[in-house]
């Protein structure tokens, strides 16, 4: 009985795509209705990542960030799932999402101040988004909490949260998508199945055929997606969207994506867990090359077009990262002064200890 | 003024500030219909409606993240945690996330969340209902503990918690709940948080605690005083921040001190009262500072608990000893 109650749960879950790997449309009815200007707009947004991503994964081999995760391979995920939102709806993202806190108005250099540990990397002034979270699927309890807010204030907002095939282990990943599911909050979950939790392949998470389907114990709409095709997770989550705005619930969308970079600069070797014969299928169906031939087939791309681009991105890392390297260090004293709205005792004396100290120096 | 008890005067702070406040939403596990396991929050969803006052599923970690999340989009939550307890199922929401909220976002953001939690020893619940965990807290940078010991206090106290921008943890003592009555004015007033307050004075010896103890502390002080020894008792109220001057300004003036607490032993809030004396006020002590605390074990629940509890009997005999060194 069992066996044949998970075989048909698994067999709803299909994975959505709209173009495939050569870029032709595979799936006319769900082809997304975006402007000439829109579809240049997602390419554009995809290249400007993978040069801003280059550039990052250099800066940090050269010492001159601190904690970086590399995006490459995640750009349909990331920006496809991101171009789907509205101003206003807000962003709850792990550590390796800052490319849809940059598109949703994070300056890059404040996420350079981030990544070096700086508390001016966190201010994220006029925009609804939270800090990179570090704590795998801690964000996505509070971004229940966040949908249920929304909800509450009467908002045609949603929230949306990033984890991966990691985080969609956590306790908070399920408890999060239970509690939208119960408040029939306009929340979005996605997870990025990328393949690894650093080393960790995705089949020793679970033993679930798709994490899509976890969706149907919390009793929410649940979608698994070729997350390398940028339309597809664009359709995706416009539907989710919808369908959270005008009070459906909450959808949880798996993205089948791949890191081609270590998961983090800080001493991950890819190598040590998967081989070039891994690595070589996905990177066909990487999502720039796939989304490029679709336009150029259009006639809404050139090589002119992605140079533009490319150099745009370059200049735009070199003014960043010279903005954050002029920003004043961080020091204790101001530490102190951010812990709270209010300075409790212990730290009001701290805080004239380093002041002194401070200005001895 | 009306007489009441403590968990009388917490559901009174709780509806002054739903009444005064529409952002103050107050949720957790059973909290809603059925008013509480302990009734604190009785007849608040009738009076204040489902979106104010609600249930939630069961899971701690969840309603941590709720609190968060309705934190950011504006709203002021009262969040339970059913049993202190239970706390370690969202140690992260309270201690990794909420408390680095203002910090984390480089003061853009804040959580205004005020938990409560029932705890304390004596009263035969299950394993881990009973644990004081507040040292636990009290290491966290980013959120207040407090812990209330009569009617008075607590709806003073519980206020000024739910009107704090910063996250305040909130211990209700199971015991203090209902074993006796105080005067609680029925008008909306505030405690300062992270103020300590001498419930008895005296010159001879000071007996510094908070929560249950302070009763036991005052039980021993009468002992004390047919015996002609002149106890001052210093309840800190809140013991996360610590109001230092309170304790060394007492310290200064009789010289001796005993502190109480009911957690165990190593660590802790006790632990860092006595360090802080040492510091700076060890030139004005006849004796070495005297402890008592509950052994380094699990609590022990139900079965020996009272025998594992510190109680008037050893407060009073550690301040007989500190008298006479």
């Amino acid at each position: 009985m069992a066996e044949k109650t998970i075989e048909a749960v698994e067999d709803k879950f299909e994975t959505f795509q709209v173009l495939n790997e050569d870029g032709k449309v595979v799936n006319e009815d769900a082809l997304p209705d975006l402007s000439d200007d829109q579809l240049k707009e997602l390419m554009k947004r995809m290249v400007y990542t993978r040069v801003a991503d280059q550039r990052a994964v250099s800066l940090g081999r050269q010492g001159r960030l601190g904690f970086y995760a590399p995006v490459a391979g995640q750009e349909a995920s990331m920006l496809g799932s991101h171009f789907a939102l509205d101003k206003e709806d807000w962003i709850a993202p792990g550590y390796r999402d800052i490319p849809q806190l940059i598109w949703h108005g994070y300056p890059l250099s404040k996420a350079y101040l981030f990544s070096r540990g700086h508390y001016k990397g966190g201010q994220m002034e006029g925009i609804n988004v939270l800090m990179p979270q570090i704590i795998i699927g801690a964000q996505i309890v509070q971004a229940a909490g966040i949908a249920l807010g929304l909800k509450k204030k009467q908002k045609e907002n949603v929230v949306i949260t990033y984890t991966g095939d990691g985080g969609s282990s956590q306790g908070d990943f399920y408890e999060g998508m239970n509690f939208a599911g119960a408040f029939n909050a306009p929340a979005i979950f996605i997870v990025q199945n990328n393949q690894f939790a650093i080393s960790v392949p995705a089949e020793k998470q679970t033993a679930a055929g798709t994490i899509a389907q976890k969706a149907v114990a919390a009793g929410i709409e649940g979608v698994q997606v070729d997350g390398m095709d940028v339309l597809a997770v664009y359709a995706a989550t416009k539907k989710a969207r919808d369908n959270a705005i005008s009070g459906n619930g909450p959808t949880l969308i798996e993205t089948l994506c791949y890191r081609y970079g270590p998961h983090s600069l800080s001493g991950d070797d890819p190598t040590r867990y998967r081989t070039e014969d891994q690595d070589d299928p996905w990177e066909k169906k990487d999502p720039l090359v796939r989304f490029r031939k679709f336009l150029e087939e259009k006639g809404l791309w050139s090589e002119e077009q992605e140079n533009e681009v490319v150099e745009q991105a370059k200049a735009d890392v070199k003014a960043a990262i010279k903005e954050a390297d002029e920003t004043p260090h961080q020091k204790v004293s101001e530490l102190i002064e951010i812990m709270g709205n209010d300075l409790s005792s212990n730290l009001e004396e701290q805080l004239e200890y380093y002041r002194a100290k401070e200005s001895n120096e | 003024m009306a007489e009441m008890t403590m968990i009388q005067a917490i559901t009174e702070a709780m509806r002054t500030e739903l009444k005064n406040d529409e952002n103050v939403l107050l949720f957790g596990e059973d909290v809603g219909h059925y008013g509480g396991v302990f009734r604190a929050t009785q007849g608040l969803q009738a009076e204040f409606g489902e979106e104010r006052v609600f249930d939630t599923p069961l899971a701690e970690s969840g309603i941590g993240g709720l609190a968060i999340g309705l934190g950011l989009t504006g709203f002021r939550p009262i969040m339970e945690i059913q049993f202190f307890g239970f706390l370690f199922e969202v140690m992260d929401g309270v201690a990794g996330q909420m408390s680095r909220t203002h910090y984390r976002s480089g003061g853009h953001y804040s959580s205004p969340i005020t938990i409560r939690a029932p705890f304390g020893g004596g009263v035969k619940t299950p394993e881990l209902h009973s644990d004081s965990l507040e040292g636990l807290i009290a290491q966290t940078p980013g959120i207040s503990v407090v812990i209330p010991s009569t009617p008075y206090d607590a709806k003073g106290l519980l206020i000024s918690a739910i009107r704090s921008n910063d996250p305040v943890v909130f211990l209700e003592h199971m015991k203090l709940y209902r074993s006796f009555k105080g005067e609680v004015p029925d008008e909306e007033y505030t405690i300062p948080l992270g103020k300590a307050d001498i419930k008895r004075e005296g010159k001879d010896v000071t007996l510094i605690a908070y929560g249950a103890m302070v009763h036991e502390a005052l039980k021993a002080a009468d002992r004390l005083e047919k015996e002609d020894v002149s106890a001052e008792v210093i309840d800190l109220r809140t013991v996360s921040p610590l109001d230092l001057d309170t304790i060394l300004e007492s310290v200064k003036k009789t010289n001796r001190v005993v502190v109480i607490q009911e957690a165990q032993r190593q660590a802790g809030v006790g632990a860092t009262i006595v360090a802080e004396i040492s510091e700076r006020a060890i030139l004005h002590l006849e004796a070495p500072i005297a402890r008592i605390a509950a052994p380094d074990t699990v609590y022990a629940f139900a079965s020996d608990e009272d025998a594992w509890l510190p109680n008037a009997e050893d407060i009073y005999e550690k301040a007989k000893e500190t008298i006479e060194f």
